[in-house]
């Protein structure tokens, strides 16, 4: 059966970049790839496109399925489709994997044609105006000079956020959900400590791990637990496992027993058969560095007077990852700047991980304002 | 967007007072209609702030520019003098802190545009006589259900503003949507005062 409200089936893209990039930190990727998959039709004058940056762990792959035996769909498939916020029968919308990722787009784990070897340890650092500037030359290869809206999530509302910055022309709207202006340092540490949890991992070899035939997985598994328990609030890990033991009974060992521990090593195992390590390293670096107020003397409203959209910005009370506070000092800087913003903070027991969850009022906002877009540009 | 005449009495009234192209700020906006009257008729740019969440759903649908917030926390997302005018309609009476949003207002604004209900409207007084709390159509809730904590009369309410420095810049008390001119205190049910610093 094929779901009315489901893009169906979806086949990715690959576009290939002869022309070099030099990036934030000085280094230069002679050539690179991007995975992307579109979802609807880009209208005559091209005016209808939304861009989704994704998140730490996300990919290109947003909504449908590649085969209908799929057991998921793409992780934005409750917001993305026809009739859902993100309406795909009135805009093209692309959902991409980012540089350093490694779910096809050219990363650490991608073979260096100077080297015939996977970059590993020599796969330069990327910062979020970095993702941009690839998302723009992807947008011009696809004709689109301006976005409808350009939307993420966490890490991909910085990069909402940068768009609007460095292309001020090319965003007519900005929907920046669960973000932060710039992470605090608890928010570094614990992306400390995912690191060391990776670099530190035997098989982690500087970087090199691949041409070992190993991964670290042990470092991954950690760094994805602990992950996990900051995306969740106290409260949503208190009602979903409580201390629920596996067993029903006290085993006086080390085993898994509470069902939190089992759920936290089964997310890790199943993130560390899949992910590559480099990446995640690399996309934690990306939400350290990232700090939109830097080359504007720390003066984030400075840097946001540059912008020409439209801003919506959203955060959930649980979320203490990317706190509603941090949501806030965007809509604060935004208001100093003069520019228009609309601003919902959602009740929510979710935690960080509720951006991604189906939510009336959430889900409410993000129609409302979308379907504004829509008339806007008369899709 | 709404014409003119779909627009209730008391907000059709703010709305005359409300110079065109002004930057307006609208607390506790509810379904933001004022706003989008506002923008529709006067050209104003502005900003509503509204707790409930199915409300600024309603603002979002309406295209308005609005920030989920809790006024009781004052309002310091927004810079000093930033507006023209700041409404504050039927809400001051469900307030904690009185004294701190009617400063607020006018540390953001020029000016401040307070509605609400009056105490004093003589059907108030009659019903107190009777040995009753009031329920009236601007007090609308049995004593136990209510959300309004402080009630106050039209001269009440003028005395806080000049304790507080503030100067009345118009007035208006209204019953059932009608100007009252004689006895405003005891024949309004609701009262409109604009004011800004004397």
């Amino acid at each position: 059966m094929t779901d009315p409200r489901s893009v169906g089936i979806v086949t990715a893209q690959k576009a290939v970049f002869d022309q070099p990039i030099t990036l934030s930190s000085g280094a230069t990727l002679p050539r690179y790839e991007l995975m992307y998959e579109t979802y609807g039709t880009l209208n005559a004058d091209a005016s209808n496109a939304i861009l989704i940056c994704h998140a730490l762990s996300g990919h290109h792959h947003v909504a449908g399925k590649y085969a209908e035996t799929d057991k998921a769909a793409g992780w934005w498939d409750n917001m993305v489709g026809p009739g859902k916020p993100i309406d795909t029968d009135r805009f093209f919308v692309i959902g991409l994997n980012n540089l350093g990722g490694c779910h096809g787009s050219t990363g650490p784990s991608s073979i260096n044609p100077e080297t015939g070897k996977p970059y590993g340890s020599t796969f330069p650092l990327v910062l979020v105006r970095d993702w941009v500037e690839t998302q723009a030359r992807l947008a011009d290869r696809l004709g689109i000079k301006q976005f409808a809206a350009v939307i993420g999530g966490s890490l991909g509302g910085m990069q909402a956020m940068r768009w609007a910055i460095s292309h001020p022309e090319r965003v007519r709207h900005c929907l920046v959900i669960a973000s932060a202006p710039k992470l605090t340092a608890q928010n570094i540490a614990f992306n400390d400590v995912a690191r060391q949890a990776i670099l530190t991992d035997p098989e982690f070899h500087g970087g090199d791990y691949y041409e070992h035939g190993v991964v670290p997985k042990r470092g991954l598994r950690l760094a994805r637990m602990l992950g996990h328990i900051t995306y969740l609030s106290d409260d949503g890990m208190g009602e979903k496992f409580g201390r629920e033991l596996k067993s029903g009974e006290y085993k006086y060992g080390f085993d898994v027993e509470f069902q939190i521990e089992s759920y936290l090593r089964y997310q890790g195992d199943k993130f560390s058969g899949m992910f590559d390590a480099n990446t995640y390293l690399l996309m934690t670096k990306a939400l350290d560095y990232f700090d939109p107020g830097r080359h504007f003397g720390g003066d984030l409203v400075a840097a946001l007077k540059t912008t020409l959209a439209k801003f919506l910005v959203v955060s959930f009370t649980s979320d203490w990852r990317f706190s509603p506070e941090r949501s806030r000092e965007i809509v604060k800087a935004l208001l100093d700047a003069r520019r228009p913003v609309s601003y919902a903070e959602i009740e929510s027991r979710h935690g960080h991980d509720a951006f991604l969850m189906d939510d009336e009022p959430y889900f409410g906002v993000m129609r409302a304002y979308l379907n504004n877009i829509a008339k806007e540009i008369a899709a | 967007m709404s014409g003119v005449t779909s627009l209730r009495p008391d907000l059709k009234l703010i709305a005359d007072w409300i110079a065109p192209r002004s930057d307006v700020l609208d607390l506790g906006c509810g379904d933001g209609t004022l706003l989008a009257w506002l923008a529709a008729n006067k050209q104003i740019t502005g900003f509503g702030v509204e707790r409930d969440v199915e409300q600024v759903v309603r603002c979002v649908e309406k295209g308005l520019n609005v920030i989920q917030s809790d006024m009781e926390y004052g309002l310091s997302q927004f810079e000093d003098g930033r507006f023209d005018e700041v409404v504050l309609s039927l809400t001051i009476q469900a307030m904690h802190n009185i004294e701190g949003i009617l400063q607020e207002m006018l540390r953001v604004g020029r000016s401040g545009i307070v509605t609400f209900p009056n105490f004093g409207f003589w059907e108030n007084r009659w019903q107190i006589l009777t040995g009753r709390m009031p329920v009236s159509e601007t007090i609308p809730y049995e004593w136990y259900n209510t959300p309004n904590i402080h009630f106050c009369t039209v001269n009440d309410f003028d005395k806080l503003l000049a304790k507080l420095g503030m100067r009345i810049d118009e007035q208006i008390v209204l019953h059932q949507g009608e100007k009252v001119e004689f006895l405003p205190n005891l024949l309004g049910s609701l009262a409109l005062v604009r004011f800004s610093r004397t």
